[in-house]
């Protein structure tokens, strides 16, 4: 027995804090922004302020809800940005073409799936690295998106405009759109599945040890393939989001996004090696990139460009504070 | 304790790979409630006939019976359904993931597919409870020791109503107190009617806990004892065994150490070298033209001497001389600076770069040492290549192949060329003689004698004993992590002796029951 | 048939064999749908032509996927390139821009001077965070492959800088004993390239790295270095395009500069024959796979398509290269086959390789 105790010393405490901290740190640098923000303008304060992060970021905040699936499993999707493109451009299309906003919203769902589905597929079951087989869905996606169409379709579809200009809000006037509502609805659903579900479980172990995974004797190649399919969903969603947003669908629109989203969830604490992060950092880390645009904007002085700089500092900050906490399990 | 009928059974049990016997006409049995050791130097098919068990490898003859009950398992997960668990040297758990979630994921407690973390962290409580561990159960798995982590991972494996329990070197990496917690948890688990099949490499150990032993050598049973009626030196000879002589050509008596040698300076000198963990603080010197002999089982700490030597692992304790001055040896550039060289026992993983040609793996040593602005010039390079080509024959003898195409003993002789080429003054060959064939084999013991005549010092590592006893001056003794002795190799000298040594030890010590 | 697929071997065995393949094929298809695809002809002393032009645009991404490979061959990933192309033309045609005589050679060479040291910088940068930080390469390309972005644009203040310097212009434009200027370079730089790492021994320290890390650890190389170096390399190829792009355009644009330029270089490299997992790496195949993907774009130009969806078709050719690269794929592949010829399945790539 007294040997048991002993076990129990050398147990180390202070790791349960330790695996929060990239999460508190991206929260305090939320916080230190926002408190800049509202002592150096006035406006800043508005509750609308927030409100426009979240209706402008919606549909970033769910592709990266998405890419947050697969970089807990260790993996990389380049695809995000084009199938967000791809997704608006279809529907766009397919309204113009008269088919009813049910039966596109059906199909607009289903493309981005499939796609991740088959990348998926190409990774487990040929070993073609991420980074290859999802560049090469970003190919495809980007090109079908010109394939359709070499020019943007504007969305008349009574169905989207209401969607995109339905306010919801408080009696003084602080309003968030309908997709906010949606983003916020995939963002609790993704929390759900990765805590409570079997699914999401095994997603974090893949992404701490696939070979221990194996032998454990979870159902890895399915996970693999499904964390791909769930980015292709949300990056679906994105799209129509994005179409909500724009009521329109370009060829050339997020493009480099995938960049964002991924810079989004490593700042918002998740390992790009897999196997630690939360959904809810990387709502903060959505908010982060989201407040550092709308600072900038409310500077006037300071261009857009900064914008990337500080997204690149940022980026190396949370890589290196990641190393130094040693949060790598290989 | 031990009951009627055993809990398992393979009879017959026989399994080749392509070129390979790996397992033949095996028999092996273990009773509920006994801890039975499973020994066997490398290549003993250990490993082969666990994986045969729990259905990762199909056997090509034979029968496997559990509760009397035939079976073949497709894999380790079915065969963990039927209640054969195991739990193998490297924990093979999430390190990511909480302990609770460690014992339980892929089959937590779920209402309506919901996971009751609640009920999961209380059945994981209750079941570290049976192995004496009281932990944090919801922190994360890495942030506990190696030792907690087996638990963890036996705490697993005994989950699921296991009636043979598999520890494969479990204990390896543990320290002595760690290990003494492990025995005490399979104890326990022995007295409440688990089949215990243990795999380990300390002697110690196994007669620290085992109730019996199976030993196996080349694929083929020796026999099955109870653990007291086996003293230890019959249990390593029976393990080693008496190679055939198969070198008629080296057939001239062991040479004498030149007794000059005492005085001189050595070569490499270490004073209480060590490295936590892996081997425990020796002092050995070694002098020019001088053969030194490693003997010792397989894990007992052979290679980690090697590696403290060569600068591959960084010793935490000690220091070490090269001709009389300090030389710490941090990386293995600096031990080829100062004239070692080194042939990795693990020829795939650490030796040969398999893409590369013959020539390039060979030349390889030689123009690191140069560094890259200084190419070795083709011609140098093809003189170099095709006289120890010639030296070592080579085959086939066609510098351009790569390197991956050759059997494993040309690999090695590319790898002892590479060495060989730099002209080093010791030579630390790891195992270099294990997985080729006779003629190889001869050629590079030949090669060794022939390269101590002229100067080279060697450090000679192999599980055979009569290879060790027919090359080396001196033979150091490894047990258990330790070095327990250091002994001419004159007259009195043979294998017994030896095996004597590796079974009683001197250091017993250092070792933890 | 055994004996003629026998007897080709040897040919189909070489690694060079498909992607050369896969070139003739879309010259060879070009010509018909077009007959005067391959002609080339002489004026005022230049040669013009569509092959002339495919090699003069592929230049860019010759210089850059020559970098990439020696990257990709120690089992790294440069995504950095494009942004550092971007900010070497940026800094080049900024320094140029403010010059009072633009066609001054001497202001052409400081602002070469200057934007290449840049790079170089920007390079060890990399290296550092590569070698030394031990940070995985694609996550530490990807910070300077964001930042780099922006740093261009800081350097440009958001704008298009133009320029009107006939020096600078004939980096991209110029001709050279009738030949373009800009191919001059390209070849130049591979016979650098090639005699860094052929005449010297840094392609096999970079194929020994890249290959077996720990081995070659064992050997006594310090990788730290190599590692570093070819970062630097990576970094110095991509000023070198980064310049000839903005010398096309005689301008400079921080946000449009070789964007995407880093995925059609790993394109040309994996094309090429060179592994994502390291080891063995082909500078001849990787300028094969640049000029595949140019004569694709241009192909698809050329039958007035939308450039862009051109994308469709090099994710075709991304995936089938992959998958002939795959072992699992061919496994599975050989296994079908295996089930209905006798003829055992020794089509061992590595075992072919050998003869070339």
């Amino acid at each position: 027995m007294s040997s048991a105790s002993s076990t129990t010393a050398r147990a180390w405490r202070p790791s349960l804090a330790r695996r929060h901290v990239p999460v508190l740190a991206t929260l305090a640098l939320l916080l230190v922004m926002y408190a800049v923000g509202v002592s150096q303008y006035r406006a800043f304060s508005n509750v609308q302020v927030v409100f426009n992060v979240f209706i402008d970021n919606g549909f970033l905040l769910v592709v990266a809800v998405g890419m947050t699936f697969v970089i807990l499993t260790g993996g990389i999707d380049l695809s995000v940005g084009s199938v967000v493109a791809m997704t608006a451009m279809v529907s766009a299309s397919l309204l113009q073409s008269g088919l009813p906003a049910a039966l596109v919203l059906v199909v607009a769902l289903l493309i981005g799936p499939t796609l991740g589905f088959l990348m998926g597929c190409a990774i487990h079951f040929f070993d073609i690295q991420p980074f290859i087989a999802t560049l090469a869905g970003m190919f495809f996606a980007r090109g079908m998106c010109t394939f359709i169409s070499d020019a943007s379709i504007p969305i008349t579809d009574g169905f989207w405009t209401t969607m995109s200009q339905e306010r919801i809000g408080d009696p003084r006037g602080n309003f968030v759109s309908i997709s906010v509502l949606i983003a916020l609805a995939v963002v609790l659903v993704a929390a759900y599945v990765l805590t409570y579900t079997r699914f999401g479980r095994n997603v974090y172990a893949v992404g701490g040890n696939s070979q221990s995974a194996l032998l454990m004797g979870l159902p890895v190649g399915r996970t693999r393939i499904a964390v791909y399919t769930v980015s292709g969903l949300c990056s679906a969603i994105g799209g129509i989001l994005l179409s909500f947003y724009t009521l329109s669908g370009a060829p050339l629109i997020a493009v480099g996004m995938e960049l964002d989203v991924i810079a989004a969830v490593v700042i918002g604490g998740t390992v790009l090696t897999g196997g630690s992060g939360y959904v809810f950092g990387t709502v903060l880390g959505v908010l982060v990139l989201g407040v550092i645009q709308t600072l900038i904007t409310f500077d006037g002085s300071l261009n857009s460009w900064w914008t990337r700089i500080v997204i690149g500092g940022l980026l190396f900050a949370f890589i290196l504070l990641q190393r130094l906490i040693g949060i790598r399990f290989k | 304790m031990t009951g009627s009928r055993p809990v398992l059974t393979m009879t017959g049990i026989s399994k080749t790979f392509p070129g390979v016997r790996a397992l033949h006409d095996v028999d092996f049995r273990l009773f509920a409630g006994e801890v039975h050791a499973l020994m066997g130097e490398n290549g003993a098919g250990k490993s082969t006939l666990i994986k045969a068990l729990t259905g990762v490898y199909e056997i090509d003859e034979g029968t496997i019976t559990l509760d009397g009950e035939q079976v073949a398992f497709s894999g380790p997960m079915q065969a963990a359904a039927h209640g054969v668990s195991t739990v193998y040297q490297e924990v093979n758990l999430c390190p990511n993931l909480s302990v609770a979630e460690n014992v339980f994921i892929g089959r937590e407690p779920r209402r309506l597919g919901v996971i009751r973390w609640g009920e999961t962290r209380r059945r994981a409580r209750e079941l570290l409870a049976r192995l004496d561990l009281d932990i944090d159960v919801t922190a994360l798995l890495g942030t506990y020791s190696l030792a907690v982590q087996q638990m963890v991972a036996i705490a697993r494996a005994i989950d699921v109503r296991a009636r043979v329990l598999i520890l494969d070197e479990p204990t390896s990496s543990l320290d002595a107190d760690e290990a003494a917690q492990l025995f005490r948890v399979m104890r326990q688990l022995r007295d409440e009617g688990l089949g215990i099949l243990f795999v380990t490499h300390f002697l110690d150990q196994v007669y620290g806990i085992a109730d019996r032993i199976t030993v196996l050598r080349n694929g083929t049973l020796v026999g099955e004892y109870r653990t007291e009626e086996l003293p230890q030196f019959s249990l390593v000879e029976k393990m080693i065994g008496k190679e055939l002589d198969v070198l008629e050509r080296l057939d001239e008596q062991p040479r004498r150490v030149v007794s000059s040698r005492a005085d001189a300076t050595a070569l490499v000198d270490t004073a209480e070298l060590g490295r936590k963990g892996a081997v425990a603080p020796f002092t050995l010197r070694i002098h020019a033209g001088e053969v030194v002999g490693l003997a010792g089982l397989l894990g007992s700490g052979r290679t980690e001497v090697a590696r403290l030597l060569f600068g591959a692992d960084r010793a935490d304790h000690g220091q070490i001389r090269v001709d009389g001055g300090k030389a710490p040896l941090r990386n293995p550039v600096q031990a080829i600076d100062r004239g070692i060289g080194f042939c990795s026992e693990n020829r795939r993983a650490e030796g040969i770069v398999p893409d590369l040609s013959v020539r390039e793996n060979m030349m390889l040593a030689m123009q690191a040492a140069r560094g890259w602005l200084r190419p070795i010039p083709r011609r140098r390079q093809d003189e170099l290549v095709d006289r120890y080509v010639q030296a070592l024959s080579i085959r086939p003898a066609n510098p351009d192949l790569p390197v991956r195409n050759l059997s494993g003993g040309n690999q090695q002789k590319v790898l002892l060329a590479r060495w060989l080429i730099t002209e080093p003054r010791l030579l630390i060959l790891d195992e270099p003689t294990r997985g080729i064939d006779v003629g190889a084999k001869a050629e590079i013991q030949k090669l060794v004698v022939e390269l101590s005549d002229g100067g080279m010092a060697v450090l000679f590592i192999s599980a055979e004993l009569e290879e060790v006893l027919r090359l080396s001056h001196r033979v150091a003794v490894m047990r258990d992590r330790t070095m327990v002795a250091q002994l001419t190799n004159d007259d009195t000298l043979d294998a017994d002796r030896v095996m004597r040594t590796i079974a009683s030890g001197t250091h017993r010590k250092e070792v933890q029951r | 048939m055994n004996t003629l697929t026998d007897r080709f071997r040897p040919l189909t065995g070489h690694r060079l064999f498909w992607p050369a393949l896969v070139l003739v094929v879309m010259l060879a298809a070009n010509t018909v749908y077009r007959p005067g695809f391959l002609s080339v002809e002489v004026k005022e002393g230049h040669l013009y032509g569509t092959p002339v032009d495919i090699l003069r645009l592929s230049a860019p991404l010759i210089l850059v996927a020559l970098g990439m490979t020696l990257v990709i061959a120690t089992g790294g990933i440069d995504l950095s390139v494009g942004s550092l192309c971007a900010i070497s033309g940026a800094i080049a045609c900024l320094h140029i821009s403010e010059a009072s005589d633009q066609n001054s050679l001497s202001t052409v060479f400081t602002a070469l001077a200057l934007a290449f040291g840049v790079a170089l910088v920007l390079g060890a940068w990399n290296g550092l965070l590569v070698a030394v930080i031990g940070i995985q390469p694609i996550i530490a390309t990807l910070i300077l492959m964001v930042a780099g972005r922006g740093l261009a644009q800081l350097i440009t203040e958001g704008q298009i800088i133009t320029i009107n310097s006939g020096p600078y212009r004939a980096i991209g434009l110029g001709h050279v004993l009738t030949l373009p200027l800009a191919i001059i370079i390209a070849v130049a730089a591979a016979l650098l390239v090639a005699a860094l790492t052929r005449r010297t021994a840094l392609g096999l320290i970079v194929e020994s790295v890249g290959g077996n890390a720990e081995a070659s650890r064992l050997a006594g190389i310090r990788s730290g270095r190599i590692v570093f170096l070819v970062y630097v390399v990576s970094a110095a190829c991509a000023a070198i395009a980064g310049f000839m792009m903005t010398a096309n355009v005689s301008s400079a644009d921080g946000n449009a500069a070789g964007l995407w330029i880093e995925l059609d270089a790993i394109l040309a490299v994996v094309i090429g024959g060179t592994s994502l997992a390291g080891g063995r790496f082909s500078l001849g195949g990787t300028i094969l796979g640049a000029l595949i993907i140019q004569t694709l774009t241009t192909t698809v130009y050329a039958m007035n398509i939308d450039p862009q969806t051109s994308l469709l078709f090099k994710a075709v050719v991304v995936i089938a290269v992959c998958l002939i690269q795959s072992p699992a794929f061919r496994a599975r592949v050989s296994r079908r086959r295996g089930a209905t010829t006798p003829r055992p399945t020794t089509r061992q790539p590595e075992k072919e390789q050998v003869s070339a």
